[in-house]
């Protein structure tokens, strides 16, 4: 097995003491459910000399409704309790079925939402051991300086891998987050960075205490839509987050695209209200104005060979996922997933 | 014919008639019951080689080379041994002699010395008090490389001859080649009706045991090495050790512990054993090293990736005349077993079809990338492959069933084939015939609309080999037998129980011949100073072998328990019946006794009771150099029907059910036997669409995890429907063949053949990833859209 590096392991029992620990030592790093940080840990990626568990802190876990409709959802949430959470399914299906496909079912019962939104950028150069990316000579994200996905490239193109980002981006939601010095909110639209490197405006020394999700009304339609390998456990190769809106009269009155697992940050497909307002699902507008979505989708989104599997395929599957988790939107139905 | 060569497939007690195919003779054999060591895998008891600890234990690590191919110019350890708590550092100079599983081809040391031939090659060892400062030793090595030139393409292999990736090897890059004719091919095939040419792709995929490779040795005061290793060949690395390590092979024992998986993987000689080994004699102190996933991965030995070229004609009703391959093996960087892989290459295919004409031309070259080695079907599921889609190809043109060209060329059992190796039962028909019916093929195949459809594939596969891998005509396997006052017998075997089930099939067959329960037998097995020699796990041999060496020792104990009593109770040994933990009269049922009374008074007239039994093969093959590799006392037959479907926009292959009918001559335990037959196409299937183990552009592996080499998951699973089929064979125990790997090789053409039923394309090219199905449908569709008269 591989082993893991040495490090001072902190417990605290308030979010102060949490924020403080991480203050106090430049360097350390959160730990919640681990799922993302073992690994990473593992193949020497971080070498932290302290990390601070949230494992404690159960004023982060559970969700719950604010008076004024919107889900106030804990940082250390299971994703497993995420995903079956009646109200999350109810107020917002695309972030209930993006949590049901994570990895795989141990991975969402010790993996949080927070972590999930917080995860590190993903690239097959990257995610390798020490002796592996020795071997390679390293790259520019961690221990190098090249890049070896884009020759000659300046900025690291790692991508964004979490399945409930896009789907929090559809839903116009944001993070509550606790520093040394207070506290702050930041919608998860102002949340990238387009830098593969560290991919996030949330510093090291910040805590996510919250997810929070706006109300949605009955005319709120949401799916997932996710393209992988196996039926389980492999991160996305694609994943697409779709949000309608529907009016009185069941036509759409407003409607949102966010595509991942691209390149540092998910990708917002643009003019997709515009092409899909004023038509109702079930008609041939509706479906021809999916299919001018996905047209919009494959001519913005180009997958680079960052993470496994063939940048090309991915690319000519974009268009494909989008129409499939529109219409599934449309019929309540999803997530899309070939299984 | 020495009595230990053939016992008869009858039940023990001679029924109705010798070789009955009822299996209501039996007591044992034949009925679904669990494992002997099954509650002790579902509880956690079992105790595997990392469970092992011992007092003042140390941790080994390796050191590995970071470039594909290269000259080492200088290792420099020094600030590793200067390390606290470092207690020796082994480089290649320590353990010069090289070794390889098959003696004519050594070409391997446990340390690299001079040169390193892979990304991942063990260089250096290091023994710490624990894994962490063994670890930290490593980075403290300081080894300087001269780079070479990286072969990673087999093409090039076989072209370019400097640098040699094994210097003292005659002939540049090449491994092995073998040319074999068997009748004249080109006259058979300028008088063939249809003859179809095509190429053929087999990429590589490895093992994935879940228990990574493991050996804990210790060096007692007497200078007595033991080493416990998670190997599914423990004689032969017995004998591997005493050669290297220079050590009489009396000094040394050599045990497997539980093992979790191998399937091929782990049937070499692997760097650990020799490196806890010297580490154990140099320090003192017991060593262990575990290996991590990664490291597995680079040891390899999986699927060799083969190109292959087919040409086959038949005759206007579907005769095969003559099969002409061409099939250029990429090796990776050591031999390995491939030398035999070259063999089975070619000599696998003479069945279960009837081939007039056969020709074979493989070779296989050096690459510098992880050593491929026998996977689960070794050397014989790529030619099956691409043989199995060829033969579509022939129906297609001939307009014939694709069941009915294979049965139409149905070789027939107790015959020869075109290569001089003797089949003799053979169920294909019958497992045909199953799958056939089970499957609804006839309503089915062809009418289940666009995207959806039917395949088939046949296969034959050896029950172990008459070639033990280094010349001896001793027994290839022996069993002892040992009885406790208590009832309890005793099972010494050298047979490695890899998880098939090898330790339980003894059981069975001492409670079988002795008529008593199967717990009162306990097996001790693979442990050189205890069991006599088995070959090992491997070649599908150990049930066919072991379990005709078990029936000849537990009938030579029978015959001395049966003459005890008959003496007492003064009547002829024919009336006395051992069963049920008695000893019956047959013709006075009320005189009995306890089995354990029958031991007792079998050891007061004939003194400590035991008995030793061995099997050997009957001389077998054919009369030319490499004519006894894979000639088998006896082959399994298997067919598959897959049914699957092609999502045509996301080119993803869905296998919704898989029909299994395998000829195992007689299942002695046909809950094993069915899980064998579910696991091996599993297996295939997810050779066919998720596995893929290869290398990148620097010679680095893709991706040596387990998330990123693709098992597939439950979810990825299809149905499967086992159909047990029963030859009973003459030659096997109670007329019992193999089940283990013969069972996978259909499934990779039949899905192929369901491809083309569903959507009209043709699979030749593995894996089958979703891109690859896209663009055969656009190559398709661009065909169909050109005017005729163009093309
Ligand atoms: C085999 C495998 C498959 C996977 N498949 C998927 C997949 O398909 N899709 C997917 O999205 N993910 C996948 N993951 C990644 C991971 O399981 C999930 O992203 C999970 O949600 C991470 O949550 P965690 O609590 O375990 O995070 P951790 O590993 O504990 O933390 C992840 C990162 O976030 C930081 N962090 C965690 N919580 C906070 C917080 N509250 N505030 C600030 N920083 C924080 C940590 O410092 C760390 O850098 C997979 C992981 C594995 C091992
Ligand atoms: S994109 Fe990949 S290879 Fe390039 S710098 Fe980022 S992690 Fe490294």
């Amino acid at each position: 097995m591989l082993r893991l590096p040495q490090f001072e392991l902190v417990q605290p029992s308030t979010v102060a003491e949490a924020v403080r620990a991480l203050a106090e030592c430049p360097g350390a790093l959160v730990v919640a459910g681990g799922t993302d940080l073992v690994p990473n840990l593992k193949h020497e990626l971080f070498t932290p000399p302290r990390v601070v568990s949230l494992a404690l802190l159960a004023e982060l876990r559970g969700i719950r409704r604010e008076n004024d409709g919107s889900l106030v959802i804990g940082a250390m949430t299971p994703l497993a309790e995420v995903a079956e959470s009646e109200l999350v399914r109810a107020q917002a299906p695309a972030l209930a079925q993006a949590c049901s496909l994570i990895a795989g079912p141990q991975l969402r019962s010790m993996g949080t939402l927070g972590g999930n939104v917080m995860l590190d950028t993903r690239c097959q150069w990257y995610n390798q051991t020490y002796f592996w990316r020795a071997a390679l000579g390293f790259c520019m994200k961690k221990d190098g300086t090249e890049c070896h996905v884009v020759k000659g490239g300046r900025t690291c193109v790692a991508a964004a891998s979490n399945d409930s980002a896009p789907a929090l981006m559809t839903l116009g939601a944001s993070l509550e987050i606790a520093t040394a010095s207070g506290k702050r909110t930041l919608a998860l639209d102002d949340f990238w960075v387009a830098d593969g490197i560290y991919n996030k405006q949330v510093a090291r020394d910040e805590i996510v205490t919250a997810i929070r999700v706006p109300a949605t009304g009955a005319g709120h339609r949401g799916a997932y839509g996710k393209l992988r390998d196996r039926g389980s456990i492999d991160f996305p190769l694609l994943g697409v987050a779709v949000r309608l809106e529907l009016d009185a009269q069941d036509t759409v009155a407003q409607a949102d695209v966010v595509i991942t697992a691209l390149a540092a940050q998910p990708k917002r497909i643009t003019k997709v209200a515009e092409a899909l307002a004023g038509t109702k699902p079930g008609t041939a507008a509706f479906d021809a104005a999916v299919e001018a979505v996905g047209a919009l989708a494959h001519k913005q989104c180009k997958p680079l060979p960052n993470i496994p599997g063939d940048a090309d395929y991915r690319r000519e599957m974009v268009p494909v996922y989008v129409r499939r988790t529109l219409q599934a939107a449309a019929r309540r139905e999803g997530p899309v997933h070939h299984v | 014919m020495s009595a230990r060569d053939l016992h008869g497939p009858g039940a023990p007690w001679g029924g109705a008639e010798p070789g009955a195919r009822s299996n209501s003779d039996f007591k044992v054999v034949g009925q679904p019951r669990p494992k002997v060591d099954g509650i002790a895998k579902a509880t956690g008891a079992a105790v595997y080689t990392d469970d092992l600890t011992f007092p003042g234990m140390l941790h080994a690590k390796t050191l590995r080379s970071p470039h594909a191919h290269a000259r080492i110019v200088r290792i420099d350890t020094s600030k590793a041994r200067a390390l606290k708590g470092v207690h020796a550092v082994l480089t290649g100079d320590s353990m010069p002699i090289k070794y390889g599983v098959i003696p004519w081809t050594p070409d391997e040391n446990a340390l690299a010395v001079d040169k390193v031939r892979f990304i991942g090659d063990p260089v250096a060892a290091v023994a710490a008090i624990d894994e962490d400062t063994a670890n930290a030793a490593l980075k403290l090595i300081e080894v300087e490389y001269e780079l070479l030139h990286t072969y990673l393409d087999p093409f090039e292999s076989l072209q370019r001859k400097e640098p040699q990736i094994h210097e003292d090897k005659k002939g540049g890059n090449i491994s092995k080649s073998v040319q074999l004719e068997f009748g004249k091919v080109e006259e058979a095939l300028a008088g063939a009706e249809v003859v179809v040419e095509d190429d053929y792709f087999f990429h590589g995929s490895t093992h994935a045991p879940i228990e990574p490779h493991c050996a804990v040795a210790t060096y007692s005061a007497d200078g007595v090495l033991t080493l416990w290793s998670a190997t599914q060949i423990t004689h032969y690395v017995h004998r591997a050790l005493a050669r290297v390590l220079e050590l009489p092979a009396h000094r040394i024992r050599v045990i497997q512990p539980c093992l979790g998986g191998a399937f091929g993987g782990k049937s070499d000689p692997f760097s650990l054993e020799f490196c806890v080994s010297k580490l154990a004699m140099v320090t003192g102190r017991p060593v262990k090293m575990l290996w991590t996933r990664e490291e597995v991965f680079y040891a390899h030995r999986g699927r060799h990736p083969m190109h292959l070229h087919y040409r086959s004609g038949v005759t206007k009703d579907g005769k095969l005349v003559g099969v002409d391959a061409k099939i250029l093996i990429d090796g990776g960087s050591y031999s390995s077993f491939g030398l035999v892989t070259t063999y089975y290459s070619g000599q696998l295919l003479t069945g279960p079809y009837h081939f007039p004409t056969y020709r074979f031309d493989s070779t296989r070259v050096f690459t510098n990338k992880p050593p491929c080695g026998p996977k689960r079907g070794h050397g014989s599921v790529q030619p099956r492959f691409a043989f199995e889609v060829q033969l579509d190809q022939l129906a297609e043109k001939l307009a014939l069933d694709p069941i009915e060209i294979r049965r139409r060329n149905f070789q027939g059992d107790f015959t020869r084939t075109v290569n001089g190796q003797r089949v003799t039962s053979n169920g294909f028909l019958q497992c045909l015939d199953e799958v056939e019916s089970a499957s609804r093929w006839k309503e089915r195949r062809g009418k289940l609309g666009f995207g959806r459809g039917l395949g088939v594939a046949g296969s034959m596969y050896i029950s172990g080999t008459n070639y033990p891998v280094y010349p001896n005509d001793m027994p290839q396997a022996g069993v002892q037998l040992k009885v406790d006052r208590s009832g309890l017998v005793t099972v010494f075997t050298g047979g490695n129980d890899i998880g098939q089930g090898s330790n339980s099939m003894c059981a069975y067959i001492v409670a079988e011949e002795l008529g008593i329960p199967v717990e009162r037998v306990r097996v001790v097995a693979a442990d050189t100073d205890l069991c006599p020699v088995d070959l090992g796990a491997y070649s599908s041999r150990v049930t066919f072998m072991v379990g005709n060496a078990t029936i000849d020792a537990a009938r030579k104990l029978r015959e001395k328990l049966v003459a005890a009593v008959a003496e007492k109770w003064e009547c002829a040994p024919a009336r006395v019946r051992l069963i049920e933990g008695l000893a019956i009269d047959l013709e006075d049922t009320a005189r009995s006794m306890t089995s354990v009374e029958a031991f007792q008074l079998a050891e007061t007239k004939f003194d400590t009771l035991g008995s030793t039994g061995s099997y050997n093969t009957p001389k077998l093959g054919g009369d030319y150099r490499g004519g006894t590799i894979g000639a088998s006392p006896a082959y399994s037959f298997t067919a598959h029907v897959v049914d699957a479907s092609v999502d045509v926009e996301t080119g993803r292959i869905t296998v919704h059910d898989v029909w299994v009918a395998h000829d195992c001559g007689r299942a002695l335990n046909p809950m094993i036997v069915a899980g064998q037959m579910e696991g091996s196409a599993y297996m295939g299937l997810a050779e066919a669409l998720f596995e893929e183990h290869d290398v990148n552009r620097f010679g680095l592996h893709r991706g040596p995890s387990l998330l990123d080499y693709r098992l597939p998951t439950s979810l990825d699973t299809p149905d499967f429907h086992a159909r047990i089929v029963e030859s009973i064979d003459p030659e096997g125990p109670y007329g019992a063949k193999e089940a283990g790997e013969g069972p996978l090789h259909p499934s990779l053409p039949a899905l192929s053949n369901a491809v083309y039923d569903a959507v009209g394309i043709r699979l030749k090219h593995l894996p089958f990833t979703p891109a690859k199905v896209l663009a055969a449908l656009r190559e398709k569709r661009a065909a169909a859209s050109v005017p005729q008269g163009v093309r």
